[in-house]
């Protein structure tokens, strides 16, 4: 076991909040995929329980990403630099999205005219939900290939900002983040409505984009070794990486029985552990690397004093934020479930 | 177009749409709260309505506000990685604070919007002082961050990296007090005197319309005071200025050449060649007064600094003109709503003032984009005063005229759609439905 340092442990905070940014904000994205692919007769009502799920107040879910951001340059400049540097075209591509699917979904909300131009929210909201994961998990691959390294000279554009991340290996993570994001979202769904009629739709819902994820994940392994030698090796030759591999594909599996047998929490639960062991054994197979090849933990982290004092203010804002947490649920969790619908979802449903 | 331009050009176009929804987000919450707590004492159902419609608007533009901030966040790394390379362990403290400052924002605004048939009304008060609360924090915590890059303190500089740093001392630099109080000051004069102005220009058409009275008032007790204290808290800030940015203070003033018992120069157009501001108003020893506090005071002009480290004295100069009369017109307003109100005059039938205050509703709002580009381009050619330039800073990327112009039109498209919903969903009176609160019993109306 080595040392745990400063750096190391707010690394592993840094992981957290992705974590909990892929598991709230995921199920977000994932609710826009099914919105755009309502289908059968009950198509409006699917949709109807897709946006009272994510719920108007969405940035509750979203300021997890702006944790993770504010951590990476206070106590990882550098990595915050090349991420912007090298990622600039995937990373802006995505900014779009996220502007673009916030506000279409607040717009479609708050209008509550029932109109052509809320149609037209709905469709905008969609779109941006699809591709939005896509380059989230085409950035993530290009991190994960090693292929985000310094800039060097006498480079041509293609070779220094679109290379790194335009690779199949890339893509195929944008497709398993895509997938991963509306399997979480169809579970997350069986249990928001308890129309039988809808909760057998999101089953379904959930069962294919299940296998979706199986494929685009076996698709994204087989290309690990040649595009991705370090995260094939940190997957797959370190001590820890087999108890790994049989946890998350119980996970997965449990989840598939689960929606199989029709027992939606357990499913939940499953989904939920299924997710975070994909992030954490990303984060564990590249450790002690932030970005490969030469960006690390220690190497990269800001002087003690500015990480000691982050820890000590997410001390102070986990003190004012778990109790306001709390009193929202307890606010919101004891009344009838209609007039709680518009709540934001990170605040009652983990 | 050059990279640098366009990078510069992206970040004010993004900055000066957050700010809009920011100032709403520091301000809206206070004037809700103010209704409701108005309507709790008097039970008053015309205050109830206004809190609620105003807390709707606060949610809508609360969102915005969330995805133009999360577009700058990511805008400091795509845009400007020299800097935050350099920067972050000191700056990064107060965005962090701010983090904690938005998710309180979000969780207690989530309870004032969903919570009001739940909770007492004593809780119910509460959430909404939080959420007023939490956004000032929010905006204070970058403010400071922006005073730093203004007036670096709490590192030492070796070898081009930051060395011995102390986040807490960067806090704590010599702008931020001026800054943080003048910003908070602005949001409410801004928000107060939108709302104002919005209802006065209404009530000129529909006099006895009871909601537009309520809300005439309530926003002007949030406004006025705040536009009344702004020219003096201006004043803290251009000495901090004086002191500590002088190429800037140079600039805001156009003044050229350094000496004593310099002049105040209102208005005119600095003429670069011949070092001089044409067609200005002069005042004897009035900038060193401003400046210093005595007309006798040197002031330091732009022949102390290479010419190459001026801001653009024109645009800087002239934001600095058009801020100050804007404030100046502010506080004139609210200083004669005071004396009227003091002598227990209507406000709401003195047709003049309406005519004043419709003017005004627009310029707390100019006034703070104008006193950002003082402050932005006043800073120039430095990003971090004195240590790092901007063109050091920049991204190496090209062809950054693209997102630029993606970014500004996608603004724009929001800015209109925003505009249109507020107006379908907030500003129009109440629907007839409603009607028999909104035209209350006459003894009502003079509450
Ligand atoms: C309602 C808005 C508003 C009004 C009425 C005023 N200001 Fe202002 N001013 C701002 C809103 C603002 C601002 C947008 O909030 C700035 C930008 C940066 C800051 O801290 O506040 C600012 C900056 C700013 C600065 C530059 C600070 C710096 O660069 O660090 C000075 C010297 C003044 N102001 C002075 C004044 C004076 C003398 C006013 C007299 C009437 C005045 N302001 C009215
Ligand atoms: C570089 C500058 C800035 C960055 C990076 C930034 C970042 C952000 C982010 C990420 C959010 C969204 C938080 C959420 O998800 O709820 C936000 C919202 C907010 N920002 Fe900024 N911001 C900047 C400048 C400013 C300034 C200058 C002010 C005010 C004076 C300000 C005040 C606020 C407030 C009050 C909110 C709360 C949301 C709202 O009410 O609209 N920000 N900002």
């Amino acid at each position: 076991m080595p040392e745990v340092t400063l750096a190391g442990v707010l690394a592993g905070v840094l992981a957290l909040s992705l974590n909990a940014y892929v598991l709230f904000g995921g199920a977000d994205f994932g609710g826009g995929v099914w919105d755009l692919l309502a289908s059968g007769p009950r198509r409006g009502r699917q949709r109807e329980v897709i946006s009272h799920a994510i719920g108007p107040i969405w940035e509750a879910n979203h300021v997890w990403l702006i944790l993770a951001i504010v951590l990476a340059f206070t106590c990882f400049p550098p990595v915050f630099a090349r991420l912007g540097t090298v990622l600039h075209i995937p990373l802006t591509l995505m900014l779009v999205g996220i502007v673009l699917r916030g506000s279409a979904f607040t717009f479609r909300t708050y209008d509550d005219e029932r109109d052509s131009v809320q149609r037209r929210w709905g469709r905008i909201f969609a779109g941006a939900s699809l591709v939005t994961p896509v380059l989230l998990g085409v950035c993530i691959g290009a991190v994960a290939a090693g292929r985000v390294g310094p800039l060097r000279a006498h480079t041509t554009f293609t070779e220094s900002f679109v290379d790194p991340w335009l690779t199949s290996f890339s893509l195929a993570v944008g497709l398993l983040t895509l997938a991963l994001f509306a399997h979480l979202a169809a579970v997350f769904l069986t249990l928001e409505t308890h129309d039988p009629d809808l909760v057998e739709d999101f089953r379904a819902r959930a069962l294919w984009s299940g296998l979706a994820v199986f494929v685009t994940a076996f698709g994204a392994l087989l290309l690990a070794p040649r595009h991705a030698p370090l995260m094939g090796a940190g997957l797959l030759g370190s001590r820890w990486s087999l108890p790994f591999h049989v946890a998350t594909g119980a996970a997965a599996v449990a989840v598939l029985a689960a929606l199989w047998g029709r027992r939606y929490h357990l499913a939940r639960m499953a989904v939920g552990a299924q997710v975070s062991l994909i992030v954490w054994g990303w984060a564990l197979a590249q450790y002690p690397l932030l970005v490969p090849p030469d960006l690390s933990v220690d190497g990269a982290a800001a002087p003690s004093v500015t990480l000691r004092l982050v820890l000590v203010i997410l001390g102070l804002g986990v003190v004012v934020l778990v109790p306001s947490l709390v009193y929202l649920f307890r606010v919101f969790k004891a009344g009838p479930s209609d007039s709680v619908r518009r709540l934001p979802k990170g605040g009652i449903n983990s | 177009m050059s990279d640098l331009l366009a990078a510069r050009s992206q970040m004010a176009v993004s900055l000066g749409f957050h700010i809009l929804f920011a100032v709403v987000g520091i301000g809206m919450p206070v004037l809700m709260v103010v209704a409701e707590q108005r309507y709790r004492r008097t039970g008053d159902r015309l205050c109830l309505d206004l809190a609620k419609r105003w807390a709707k608007g606060t949610a809508i533009l609360f969102a915005v506000g969330a995805v133009s901030g999360t577009v700058l966040s990511f805008e400091l790394g795509l845009l400007w990685p020299g800097f935050m390379e350099l920067a972050g362990p000191v700056i990064g403290m107060p965005f962090s604070l701010e983090g904690f400052a938005f998710f309180t924002e979000a969780i207690f605004l989530g309870v004032y919007l969903y919570g009001w048939e739940r909770i007492s009304a004593r809780a119910h008060l509460f959430a909404g002082v939080m959420v007023a609360v939490s956004g000032a924090a929010s905006g204070i915590f970058v403010v400071i961050a922006n005073a730093w890059m203004n007036a670096p303190t709490g590192f030492d500089l070796v070898e081009g990296r930051l060395a011995n740093v102390d986040p807490i001392a960067g806090l704590l630099n010599p702008m931020a007090l001026q800054q943080t109080l003048h910003m908070t000051l602005a949001a409410y004069a801004a928000t107060g005197f939108a709302v104002a102005g919005i209802h006065a220009f209404l009530l000129l058409f529909d006099r006895q319309n009871a909601f537009h009275r309520r809300a005439l008032s309530i926003a002007l007790l949030v406004g006025a005071p705040a536009a009344v204290l702004q020219p003096l808290s201006g004043d803290l800030s251009a000495r901090a200025v004086a002191e500590y940015q002088p190429a800037k203070l140079a600039a805001l003033e156009s003044h050229f050449e350094t000496g004593t018992r310099v002049p105040l120069v209102i208005g005119g157009w600095p003429d670069m060649e011949a070092r001089e501001t044409r067609y200005a108003l002069k005042i004897p020893g009035g900038l060193s007064f401003l400046a210093f506090h005595d007309i006798d005071a040197e002031v330091t002009g732009l022949d102390q600094f290479p010419r190459e480290d001026w801001p653009n004295v024109r645009i800087v100069h002239t934001a600095f003109q058009l801020m100050v009369g804007l404030g100046t017109f502010m506080a004139l307003i609210a200083v004669w709503a005071g004396v009227l109100a003091l002598r227990r005059r209507d406000l709401c039938s003195n047709v003049w003032l309406l005519r004043a205050l419709s003017l005004a509703a627009p310029m707390g709002f100019l006034a703070i984009e104008a006193g950002w580009t003082v402050t932005e381009v006043g800073r120039q050619p430095w990003i971090l005063y004195g240590v790092l330039r901007t063109a050091e800073a920049v991204t190496p990327m090209p062809g950054l005229i693209v997102p630029f112009l993606g970014f500004t039109a996608l603004y724009c498209l929001l800015g209109v759609i925003v505009a249109w919903l507020l107006y379908r969903q907030i500003i129009r009176s109440p629907r007839p439905t409603e009607w028999s609160r909104v035209y209350a019993p006459a003894e009502v109306l003079r509450a």
